[in-house]
């Protein structure tokens, strides 16, 4: 899922400024699921925004909500009314939560409360590690299941660099070197052709927002084909 | 010939090879370019300009090495992989062979978390090893990369690529070589060799491998100024494996006699490596030490430099 936390207090009241009345929107989603934006993380940081205010002596009026997910317009629609009521809106979603809250109410600022920050697993509760780049070409299958782009430094397709550590870790931190955990997976599974091939430069899809149509759903979409495939 | 430099000249000749390394200023100063190079004259068959060095700014390795070309020095240029995409890539790579410059080494790129522009966005739109194969369809068949248009003019580059065979997984190490031959690599300068035993290991593969014969093997070569930089090296340095035996050799002389026995023990690492079977010259890094090249060179019987 994607993973998110949540930015320093001061840049968040600098960002909200001196208004007054503030709508602090989490989550339901991944944001929720890796702590950053729930239900939990609103009250936290109103309560925090509050406190800071006070201690201003410029006393905010805050409203908490958490939707079911801010990627979807259906749970969006649900704010009409709290909207109408505030000066600015704290999205504690992702970029894209926030950008569709954004979307949806576009004559009020909406700030992000979080940094969203990669695709990653939950390795225990409150412990995230990066493993996917969404670079959509997925080169999992000769890699061992392990993503070059996502967990080397450098993001080769041709590795190891030479930089790797005699304990196995990357020159750059103390993380596994990618290329080094490829190779030994790929050799107890006894199919290390698929590094030994010379691999072709990458076709990046960089080509600005993209889009796509879900596979099944193209009759409904007739103008969106093709769009990001 | 396939670029006709010098170096590739010397190589295909038989001759055992010399490059030696430098930087350029981290600023505009010609005269430290000059200088520099002036002690590398008649002492090396090509001289490498880094790019952009442990991902610290320097002047661009293009206008260093142009610099050199006109002294009638040659150089190679290194471009590495970090800081530019395809587009800029192949762009310069016309530029370098427009300005004359003939050798050209593919490699990754130190990290920029290791150098003075840390926050920097990194690129690798391409690895080295997909670097090379970009140079070799530009030489060979005069095309851009991933599009039939046409490149006008020749671009001739003789064509390196770096090898570690001291980093992990080892065993994959000389396969990996395979690879950079098979995308393009004419020549590979590898990092620093100290401990010569496992170069000799890796050397072994090579050979069973048959790669000697398909590219030239230099084998790098820094001298180690002080026991503090050999232990810095040995400690810090990730892919660099220097034995115990030469930081004690080190330890065990007057500091100010360290550097000598650091120039005593390059010698004699040039002069092993010159033995092993395969290896088809030196690549001497010297590291801010340009003006004792000459006496490496002169010491280790590498001198002098072969007309070809």
């Amino acid at each position: 899922m994607v993973k998110a936390i949540r930015k320093p207090l001061e840049e968040i009241v600098e960002l909200v400024g001196g208004r007054a009345r503030v709508l602090v929107v989490g989550c339901g989603g991944c944001t929720s699921v890796c702590l950053a934006g729930g239900q939990r993380e609103t009250l936290a940081l109103a309560a925090e925004l509050a406190e800071c205010r006070r201690q201003g002596r410029a006393p905010i009026e805050t409203a908490c909500w958490t939707v079911e997910r801010q990627c979807d317009a259906q749970y969006l629609a649900e704010l009409e009314e709290m909207t109408g009521k505030c000066d600015c809106v704290l999205s504690m979603a992702c970029g894209a939560g926030a950008q569709h809250l954004a979307e949806a109410y576009p004559a009020l600022p909406v700030f992000p409360a979080v940094n969203t920050t990669f695709v990653g697993i939950d390795r225990d509760v409150g412990l995230y590690e990066e493993r996917c780049r969404t670079c959509g070409d997925c080169m999992l299958g000769y890699t061992g299941g392990i993503c070059p782009v996502a967990r080397c430094a450098k993001s080769i397709f041709n590795g190891p660099c030479g930089g790797t550590h005699a304990d196995g870790t990357c020159e750059v931190g103390e993380v596994p070197c990618a290329w080094n955990a490829i190779y030994e997976r790929l050799k107890g599974q006894g199919r290390l052709e698929g590094i030994l091939n010379f691999r072709a430069p990458m076709g990046w899809i960089d080509k600005g927002p993209g889009a796509f149509v879900q596979r099944g759903y193209e009759p409904r979409y007739p103008t969106k084909q093709g769009a990001r495939q | 010939m396939r670029a006709g430099s010098n170096l590739e000249k010397v190589l295909a000749a038989g001759r055992f090879a010399v490059a030696v390394e430098m930087g350029p200023p981290k600023g505009t100063d010609l005269d430290f370019i000059r200088r520099k190079a002036e002690h590398l004259r008649g002492m090396a068959d090509a001289v490498n300009v880094t790019d952009n060095q442990t991902a610290v700014v320097h002047m661009s390795s293009i206008a260093a090495a142009a610099v050199l070309s006109q002294m009638g020095i040659e150089p190679v240029v290194q471009m590495v992989c970090r800081d530019r995409n395809r587009i800029a890539m192949q762009s310069d790579i016309l530029g370098a062979s427009a300005l004359g410059i003939r050798n050209i080494l593919c490699i990754s790129g130190d990290h920029p978390s290791f150098g003075n522009q840390k926050s920097a966005r990194k690129v690798y739109d391409v690895d080295s090893i997909q670097l090379l194969s970009l140079v070799k369809r530009l030489r060979d068949e005069g095309k851009f990369l991933g599009c039939d248009d046409a490149v006008r003019g020749p671009v001739p580059m003789f064509i390196g690529a770096a090898a570690n065979p001291f980093a992990m997984p080892y065993e994959l190490r000389a396969q990996r070589l395979a690879k950079k031959i098979e995308a393009g690599a004419d020549f590979v300068q590898t990092q620093c060799v100290f401990d010569v035993a496992m170069f000799r290991q890796w050397m072994a593969r090579v050979r069973d491998l048959g790669l000697d014969a398909r590219c030239s093997i230099m084998a790098g070569v820094i001298p180690p100024k002080s026991l503090r930089m050999a232990e810095y090296m040995k400690q810090h340095v990730p892919g660099i494996i220097i034995p115990d035996d030469i930081v004690k050799r080190l330890a065990g002389v007057p500091k100010e006699k360290a550097g000598d026995e650091g120039i005593r023990i390059a010698c004699e690492i040039i002069e092993q490596v010159r033995e092993i079977r395969g290896v088809a010259g030196v690549h001497i890094m010297p590291i801010e030490w340009e003006h004792r090249v000459p006496e490496i060179v002169e010491r280790a019987g590498l001198l002098p430099r072969p007309s070809v």
